[in-house]
């Protein structure tokens, strides 16, 4: 399987992001955020960062790269794209999934281990895995989850709720949200689930001596799955 | 404008300096020469009234590729990989700026570990705040937590390890230390040397604005009342930018066309320039014209003393601008050919076509003053003597209690969580342990590191406070299961005019260099921050020291929580009971005088390499050292880690239980081992003759002491995790 991880000027969870796909097996290519074309890919990840700094709102600048386009068509024609914190900011700003990421409640910087619920398995990110609840990684200022109550709605509707933050046993409560996002969603797809966007982060949960193993639970799924 | 000895003095300068400026260039500077002057004869920069002393630290190490003297200290960590590390203070913007002061400070000491060619793998910090009853202080951790957060976040360097402390000598002086380990190769270090003739200077990074001017100058002057005046000369950070330098630079530095490189850290493009041509022995020729500038009018002092952040000066092998520059534009960074390198061994500058500085570099650096200020020595404290009778009054479940939710002891969940320490993929160990540890991507081994200080120690009696952190950072290391290597130590101090200041000074160098030397554990790099004073009153004696140590397969890696139910847990060295200056006596009995716990080198370096020994045996399944609040803290630490509990027997000998749980005897550690292991271990610590004794066996959830008193796990968590998530809510 090929990948290829896009690099803005202030990504910082590029290399991870790297690290992780090859460990699971994909062949995976680093891309400059000013290259026009995108290479042959099978999964295209936004990475974690800071990207132009999130001086202007978060992801706002780097939605408008050269290589966005190119990211763009490829998403509108099935591809698999997928965000990870600062790229699910700039996923929301391309608008290819729904709603906004606000600064989160507490206004500050949350680095942790969260348990989310697996909301939706029919979609090739989490079909397969038999767990319902995933331990995985936080890093954000923010990460607070935003819709207007008729985007609310449509996104219920659509199923395109990924993930939410819950305790262990998987009960989704206001005292399990780390960052104030509504309804606790903590990552989405777009309508046809082949865009996936979410604040936690897989690639920082791949062995035993750091945070966790579910990081490498969901990606061997999901090469498998691409397979 | 008119240069005259007071303009002299308004820059920091004394009297006597001033004349010396004069006979040295035998004319009287202009006042672009006379900004120079001040911003390198500083205490900031140029050291005058520290040098003296600092000579005495043992530097040199089997280890050691790099000591003292250049952006940062550099130990060799096998199979051609080198950590480049250093720490260094910024205390006064901080307290005046909290949170830019912060930031810069974590950006600054950043980039004098990647101008050195090493990538940051880790980001440690000493932060010292007044009481938590004083106004300022909740702003200011606020402040400053956000600012280190803020600029490390964004670099995409984990934090991993720091400490804080609060006492109400900071009230009107925060203390603010920042720390980085960076990664290299041994054969890819780069230094600030300059070398060759008519080699380009380079000017890389961001654009030159007014921000930060006389920044050194201030961090060498006491606080008054206009401190709030002094805000414009705080620099302010962008991490973005410095991100970008820091892949620009690396991949520059990949190839082979860079001879010299400094960062423009404190003093800006004066001491970096000044610097190269220093160390080179050659004279550096600046048209300040070329200088990239964000502001419109500056003038040559300005350009010149300007603090802007995110900022290198490089010289180039000849012929090789082209495709440096090509990497800078890619980065969207400045570049800019400003100057060449000359055998005038003189700073020259030109703005305008004229000549506006002409010094000679020796005048600036080796001719600098020189101090050697009077000191006053200090004697040890009498011994206080605490009534048995007075200590039966406790109850000791209250007493852990309260100390467990001591502002000095309570768990810091509440900062780390805010600094991402996870980013990299690598750290194995996070902070809230003994040390933090991250692994040498790719390969089996890890960086253990941690950084610490004990003000109070240091200001009962400094010689044995300055030996005792060096020996705290050693115990940190070995509780990890690293085998410490070298340190670097921040210094900050009150006035070094005021004769009491200078000797806690002198006294704690001192005691730093010979425990360093006895473990040897060299001072590779560090920083003197002196005037940390508000009207006359200086904080107490506070030496950081940052040390680092080298697991070589990680899997051995030890951590501090308690792992299964029916191990052994037993204190390595001896208790004897000591109470003065402990956490115990000053918070709970209110008895702030006496002396600090003595300090036995033997039985230190003996202690740790026999548990070193241990752990390599695999015969240890958890380690932690005792530090302030004694052994009953240290056990039930270990306790909420591994939500496990502990059944403790009481002491054999005939010392008071309070004395035996509270004391802060120094050179101890808590193991835990597994019941089939005990008489391995007893063997090996009987052979090397080192103290211990059984303490309990490990139950579910509940601490027991002999058999009689009891409390659950959970409540001593709450006590030690609440204090100051409510205290910054509040």
């Amino acid at each position: 399987m090929k990948s290829s991880v896009i690099t803005f000027p202030g990504s910082n969870c590029d290399r991870d992001m790297d690290v992780a796909l090859r460990k699971f097996g994909f062949k995976n290519k680093m891309v400059w955020h000013s290259d026009a074309e995108l290479p042959k890919s099978d999964l295209v990840v936004l990475p974690g960062g800071f990207s132009y700094g999130d001086y202007l709102r978060c992801g706002s600048m780097a939605s408008k790269s050269k290589i966005m386009q190119s990211v763009i068509n490829f998403a509108n024609s099935g591809g698999m794209v997928m965000g990870i914190c600062n790229g699910f900011q700039i996923l929301v700003e391309t608008g290819l999934v729904p709603g906004v990421l606000l600064r989160n409640k507490y206004l500050e910087f949350i680095c942790k281990n969260v348990f989310v619920k697996i909301k939706n398995k029919k979609n090739t990110y989490f079909e397969n895995i038999d767990t319902d609840v995933l331990e995985f990684h936080i890093a954000h200022n923010e990460g607070n989850y935003f819709c207007t109550r008729d985007q609310l709605k449509e996104i219920e509707d659509n199923e395109q709720v990924a993930i939410n933050y819950c305790d262990k046993n998987g009960n989704i409560e206001e005292q399990f949200n780390p960052n104030g996002s509504i309804k606790n969603i903590a990552g989405i797809f777009n309508k046809e689930k082949n865009v996936l966007g979410m604040m936690p982060h897989p690639e920082r949960m791949i062995d035993n001596y750091l945070s966790g193993e579910d990081g490498s639970l969901f990606f061997s799924n999901l090469i498998s799955n691409l397979k | 404008m008119i240069v005259n000895e007071q303009l002299a003095i308004d820059h920091g300068l004394k009297k006597d300096e001033y004349v010396k400026i004069c006979e040295l260039l035998k004319r009287t500077p202009n006042i672009t020469e006379l900004g120079i002057f001040s911003a390198m004869w500083n205490e900031h920069c140029s050291y005058k009234s520290s040098r003296l002393h600092l000579k005495k630290l043992p530097t040199k190490g089997k280890k050691v590729i790099q000591g003292p003297g250049e952006n940062a200290g550099i130990i060799d960590i096998e199979d051609n990989d080198a950590i480049v590390f250093k720490i260094e203070s910024h205390n006064h913007p901080s307290f005046i700026e909290p949170y830019q002061g912060a930031a810069t400070g974590v950006g600054g000491i950043m980039r004098d570990v990647f101008t050195m060619g090493a990538r940051p793998i880790a980001n440690l910090n000493s932060i010292h705040f007044g009481s938590p009853q004083n106004k300022k202080t909740k702003n200011l951790l606020r402040g400053v937590v956000h600012g280190i957060g803020g600029y490390g976040n964004c670099m995409g360097v984990p934090t991993i390890a720091g400490q804080t402390s609060f006492d109400s000598s900071y009230n009107g002086n925060i203390l603010v230390n920042a720390m980085t380990l960076g990664l290299v190769k041994k054969d890819k270090i780069f230094y600030s040397k300059a070398a060759g003739l008519n080699k380009p200077v380079i000017y890389v990074g961001s654009k030159t604005g007014r921000d930060g001017i006389h920044g050194a100058s201030m961090a060498s002057a006491s606080f008054d009342d206009k401190i709030e005046e002094k805000k414009p000369t705080v620099q302010v950070g962008d991490p973005f930018t410095e991100k970008l330098l820091l892949e620009a630079c690396l991949e520059l530095m990949a190839g082979d066309s860079i001879i010299a490189i400094q960062d423009m850290g404190a003093a800006g493009l004066t001491s970096s320039s000044i610097e190269m041509a220093s160390k080179g022995k050659l004279g550096i020729e600046i048209n300040l014209n070329k200088v990239p500038c964000r502001e419109t009018k500056m003038t040559p002092y300005e350009i010149m003393l300007s603090e802007s952040q995110e900022r290198m000066l490089i010289v180039l092998e000849n012929g090789k601008e082209e495709q440096a520059k090509k990497i800078f534009d890619k980065w969207n960074l400045d570049f800019a050919v400003i100057g060449k390198t000359t055998n005038t061994k003189k700073i020259q500058l030109y703005f305008d076509e004229a000549k506006v500085a002409d010094i000679p570099v020796n005048t600036l650096v080796e001719n600098s003053p020189m101090y050697d200020r009077k000191w006053k020595k200090s004697k040890l404290p009498k011994k206080n003597k605490i009534k048995k009778e007075d200590l039966k009054n406790f109850k000791i479940i209250d007493v852990l209690k309260k100390v467990l939710s001591d502002p000095n002891i309570c768990s810091k969940e509440w900062i780390w969580q805010q600094y991402d320490h996870t980013v990299m993929g690598d750290t194995i160990q996070k902070p809230g342990g003994d040390a933090g540890v991250v692994r040498v991507h790719g390969t089996n081994k890890a960086v253990a590191t941690t950084v610490d200080s004990s003000a109070i120690y240091c200001w009962a009696h400094p010689l044995t406070g300055g030996k005792q952190v060096v020996c705290e950072s050693f115990r940190n290391l070995i509780s990890v299961g690293a085998k410490p290597i070298a340190i670097t130590n921040c210094l900050n101090f009150g006035s070094p005019e005021n004769e009491e200041n200078m000797g806690e000074f002198v006294e704690c160098v001192q005691g730093i260099g010979e425990a360093s030397d006895y473990l040897k554990f060299p001072v590779v790099s560090g920083n003197v921050s002196f005037y940390n004073q508000t009207k006359n009153e200086g904080v107490k004696p506070t030496p950081a020291i940052g040390g680092v140590g080298l697991i070589k397969d990680y899997k051995k890696m030890i951590s501090m929580d308690f792992k299964e139910v029916n191990n052994i847990v037993m204190v390595i060295g001896k208790t004897e009971g000591h109470l003065d200056q402990s956490l115990f006596a000053r918070s709970v009995l209110d008895e702030k005088s006496g002396p600090p716990p003595e300090i036995n080198l033997f039985n230190e370096k003996n202690n740790g390499e026999t548990l070193l020994k241990l752990i390599e045996n695999n015969l240890i399944k958890s380690a932690h050292d005792v530090s302030l609040g004694g052994i009953i803290t240290a056990v039930s630490k270990m306790c909420i880690k591994g939500n496990l509990g502990i059944n403790l027997n009481k002491p054999k000998y005939l010392i008071n239980e309070m004395e035996y749980f509270f004391a802060e005897d120094q050179g101890r550690y808590i193991i835990e081992v597994s019941k089939k292991d005990l008489k391995k271990v007893t063997d090996i610590l009987n052979k090397n003759a080192v103290h211990y004794d059984e303490l309990g066996i490990i139950n579910e959830n509940e601490l027991y002491i002999d058999q009689k008193t009891k409390v659950a796990i959970d409540v001593l968590k709450s006590s030690n995790t609440k204090w100051l998530s409510e205290y910054m809510s509040k």
